[in-house]
Formats: structure tokens, sequence, C-alpha cells
């Protein structure tokens, strides 16, 4: 049996875990540690010296992304993005509902490294079973010194918020969700200045996913080579990986990165329901490229499966089944993206509908030869460099993919004008 | 006019902030949860109470997707009409929902009951096909036991 830092603690009656069962289990030893002895630098370090890379889907390091953050100027902010709507992304809710103190420790262990005054957690809307506990967690970790002033007797004060988003997938853009925490509309801003240097309000901010801040308590405690030697591969840590589709088993877990494709499908999931079988797998959520069963045995960490084409993006696979039209799934995902495109720039603007609109004459049989090369040249034009941010590149990684490995399937569609799957 | 309940817990929220219209959605979340829907007037009260324009408070209220500026019915079903739930059968459990409750995506039922809108993933794709009735996620569905929830919303 693997260790599981991320999700040992979570009770299987669904039930969130409380503060005194979350200290029991050796809860908030680490923010006592960091606030009774280290300095703020030494946390950046430890953290640094784990390797740890965000879990929201970009996999930037950590440390790295703190290490920015000037030191003189005050306030300074930390925000935690639990906007979790890539589309086939389920797993931020579990720690979220689940064990929302192994977060507000990730927090003041984030916000003490960065020197952060306040911090805000940024959630989704729509998770407001998550919105209770939180706040309630809050409520508790406030109510036994953990938050507010002198916290656990130090001289370092921080308050912590929750904030529920309006809804919209570009929130989850680092700087939208800044732009949206101000309470306006969440259009992307110019990059740089990076929020580390001009952030909310303006002033030095970091944001960091929720999974990513919940690896914080574990690595302080136990260190960096503890750390790595969870993992198989030089990234370190655990991850969880979720898969959605017509698998046996759908759900989601906790594993060793470097875990295969495999190893999840078929012995997590329990492999494909009776009478169909794997074509693809979307693994990352929404935005990621397709792999099909060639890459069963790939190993999911940042590298490898940016390697064979794809991202690890969220670790939540949507697997593809025979008995489904590719077409038709692509034709989903670009809805997604271009009703979510926030509209400040042309090409996801105007791009985006433009596919949509294709892809639907392609699905209903009424697509032709020449939408093919249009498509090629959208899946060039909106990609990465082309837009403002990476929403479109993002909608373009399973177009471009499923161009290239279900070309057949496209043009079947157009030669015989319409849906063989309908 | 907005309520004093609802003014205090604006004012709650702006204390959060640097400036006050970081309370913006929070505040156009509030009066829609009192009233089912953010209109015009309420448009201009939140503005006038966080110190921003109209405008730039409509602007802020038509961005986001969960923010509703039309009148709707006494219950708000939000189905999920991303990929996962799209794989596990989204398309026959709508056609379901819109003959039993005869309306389209967007549209009211004439009794004022429902109002169904499409949602984006709401992230529990490993119990897909799902979708929320006001504040409640229903997971797992299918046309049998969407009646079964439907009767518990009158």
């Amino acid at each position: 049996m693997s260790e599981k830092p991320l999700t040992e603690r979570i009770r299987p009656d669904g039930a969130p875990v409380t503060l005194s069962e979350y200290e029991q289990a050796g809860g908030y030893q680490a923010a006592r540690k960091a606030l009774g002895g280290m300095a703020p630098k030494e946390v950046m370090q430890a953290v640094k010296d784990s390797g740890l890379r965000g879990r929201g889907g970009a996999g930037f390091p950590t440390g790295v992304k703190w290490s920015f953050v000037p030191e003189g100027p005050h306030p300074k902010y930390l925000v935690v993005n639990g906007d979790e709507m890539e589309p086939g992304t389920f797993k931020d809710r579990l720690l979220l509902e689940g064990d929302p103190h192994l977060l507000i420790e990730g927090v003041i262990l984030s916000s003490y490294a960065i020197g952060a005054d306040v911090a805000y957690i940024f959630l989704r809307g729509e998770y407001l079973l998550a919105e209770r506990r939180m706040k309630e967690a809050i409520a508790a970790a406030y109510a036994r010194g953990y938050l507010g002033k002198h916290i656990f007797g130090s001289d370092y004060n921080l308050e912590l918020y929750v904030h529920m988003s309006g809804g919209r997938y570009i929130c989850g853009e680092e700087t939208a969700l800044l732009n949206a925490l101000e309470g306006k509309r969440g259009n992307p801003r110019t990059k740089p200045p990076f929020p580390q240097i001009s952030g909310l309000w303006g002033k030095p901010s970091i944001v960091n996913n929720v999974e990513t801040l919940c690896n914080l308590p574990g690595i302080l405690v136990k260190g960096a080579d503890w750390f790595k030697g969870l993992s198989r591969t030089p990234n370190g840590g655990t991850k969880l990986f979720g898969v959605s589709g017509k698998v046996r088993n759908p759900g989601l877990w906790e594993l060793p990165l470097g875990v295969s494709v495999r190893e999840v499908i078929e012995e997590c999931a329990g492999g494909m329901r009776d009478g169909v079988s794997l074509r693809g797998i979307i693994p990352g959520g929404a935005s990621t490229d397709f792999l099909t069963e060639e890459h069963m045995d790939v190993a999911l960490d940042y590298e490898t499966v940016a390697q064979v084409g794809s991202r690890l993006g969220t670790g939540t696979m949507i697997v593809m089944d025979d008995k489904t039209c590719p077409v038709g799934m692509v034709r989903n995902l670009i809805q997604f993206f271009a009703v979510e495109s926030c509209g400040w720039c042309t090409p996801c603007r105007d791009g985006l509908p433009w596919i949509e609109k294709t892809l639907g004459a392609i699905d209903t049989g009424k697509g032709q030869m020449s939408d093919l090369a249009m498509l090629d040249e959208h899946v060039k034009w909106l990609g990465p460099g082309m837009t403002f941010c990476a929403l479109a590149p993002g909608a373009m990684a399973p177009l471009g993919s499923a161009l290239k490995y279900y070309r057949e399937d496209f043009e079947r569609h157009i030669r015989e004008q319409r849906c063989p799957w309908k | 006019m907005l309520s004093d309940k609802i003014k205090h817990e604006i004012e709650h929220e702006a204390a959060m902030f640097e400036r006050r219209s970081g309370a913006c959605i929070d505040a156009l979340r509030i009066v829609q949860r009192e009233r089912g829907w953010v209109d015009d007037q309420s448009v201009k009260d939140v503005a006038a109470l966080l110190e921003m324009t109209p405008d730039e408070v409509d602007s802020v209220a038509t961005f986001y997707n969960l923010i509703l500026r039309r009148p709707v019915g006494r219950h708000v079903i939000r189905i999920c009409t991303s990929v996962s739930c799209w794989l596990m059968g989204l398309e026959p459990m709508l056609a379901h929902l819109e003959k039993t409750l005869g309306i389209g995506l967007g549209q009211t039922t004439a009794d004022g009951r429902f109002t169904l809108i499409p949602n984006q993933c709401l992230g529990t794709c490993d119990h897909a096909p799902a979708f929320m009735i006001d504040d409640d996620l229903h997971r797992d569905l299918d046309p049998e036991k969407l009646d079964a929830i439907l009767a518990n919303y009158k």
C-alpha cells in the first residue's frame, strides 16, 4: 500500500474531517513547526527542495513561483484557486468537502512563506457544500487561534476568506481570477507584470491550486526526500487521478505520480464496461490532447505525458469508447470553450464559434471535405502564442489531436453525409 | 429597494476586500438568492451601495453564468451539458426532461414551477449524468430517477 497524504484522513461516510480529528491524525503540526521556528525563506526552500509542481494543470514549480514575490511591500495576498471548471475534472471537490483543514493548513504555510496578510479561497459558484464546510472549518480554526492575529502564538497574522465565483471557466486563469476577485469581469490581464509583482489590487499575490496547497503540510513535516519518494518518477509526490466515461467503476484515487494510464483505467476504474472498448483518453481535463490505446503504458507525470503530445493537466481522465462518436465528442468540448471564451481577443471570440458551427455541420451530415483544412488552420491560428491567454490553445488540444487520430471518422461523416453513430 | 438584511450581508462581504467594489459578485449572488434573479433596480441599488456605476455592475452581472438577469421559475434546474455527462447519456436525459416539462433550454414552465438552464461541468464526473435543482446536486441520473426527483420540487 502506497502512502496517501492527501486523502488518508478522508472519511468513507462523506462527512468532513473535523478540526480535532485532523489534529489527532497529526494535523497542524506543520504549521506549528513553521511558525514556531522556521523563517519564511526556510519554508520556501523546503517546498523548492521537494520539487512540488502546481496541480491545477500547468505544473509550474510551486517554490519557484513563490520566490518571485518581493519582500518589501504590504499587503500581500495568497489566493486559492478552487474554481474547478475544466470539464471532466472533479478532484478539488473531494479535498474541499472531505478535509477542509488540510487546505487551511496549506494556506497558512503558503501565506507564511510569501508573507501574505490576507488569503482568499476562490470557489466555484456551484460548490455549495464545499463553501459551507470550508466556512465552518475556517470558523473553527479562528476560534482555536490558528487564523487571525498571532496565530499559533507567533507574531504572524493572517485573515482567510471564502469568495464564491459567479461562474466562468476563464476565472481559472490566474489573472482573470484576480479580476473576478476584485469584483470585475473575468478577463485575463496582460503579463508581465506577473501577479507576484502586481496581483490583487496591484499588490504582490500568489495564486495556488487547492491540491497544490494540500501537499504542503506533508512536505513541511516529513521533508523533501519523503515527498520525492512518494512518486515513481523525478516529479515528487502523489496526485489525484480520476476517470469518467464508460468504465466499470468511475472514480478518483490518490496514486504515485508516474503510475501508468493502464493501471488507472484497468485496476482502479475496473476497465471498460461490457460491450464497449476504449478508443481514446483525454488525460487531464478538456484542454488536453487525446491519447489512444497505444498510450496505455505511458507513465502519468508531467514530462512523459508531454513527450507523447499531451499534458498531465488536472490528472482527471475522460475515456472515449468505441460506441461514442469522436466528432460529436469534440463538438461538445468546443461548444464549452466557445461559450466560455471571455471575448477579449479575436481569434478566440470569433474562431471558436466558427469551429463549433463547422463541427455541427459535419456532425449532422452537412460537412464538406474543405472544412477539414479550415479546421486544421484554426488549430494553428488559435494555438499557443497566437491568443491573449491559454483558453483557445486549450480548446485546440482535443480538436487538433482528434483531427490526427480520428481523421477517418471526420471524413466518413462528410463522405456519407451523416453521423455513422446515429 | 434592497432590504436591510441584504444590505447587511453585502456590507459583511465588502469588509473582506480592499475596495468595496470587490463585493460586486457577492452582492449580486445575495440579491439573487433572495429574489431568484437580478432586476434592473437591484443593479442600480448594488451600484449605489458599492460606489460603482450601474453600467459597471451590469457589465459584471451579464458576464457570469450564475447571475440571472431575467425572471425564472420557483425552481431552477441546471443540467450539466459538459463532456462526461454527454458521454454518459445527457441527450436522452435532456430529451426526457424537455418532454416532461414541456419546455426547452432557457425556458420556464407555464405554471412558473421550473426554469431549465444548461450548466457547465458540475465537477462530479464520476457520477454522471448530473444536474442541480436550486442548491441541491443530483447525480447518477436516469429518466426514472429524474421523475422522482422532480416530484420533490413543488
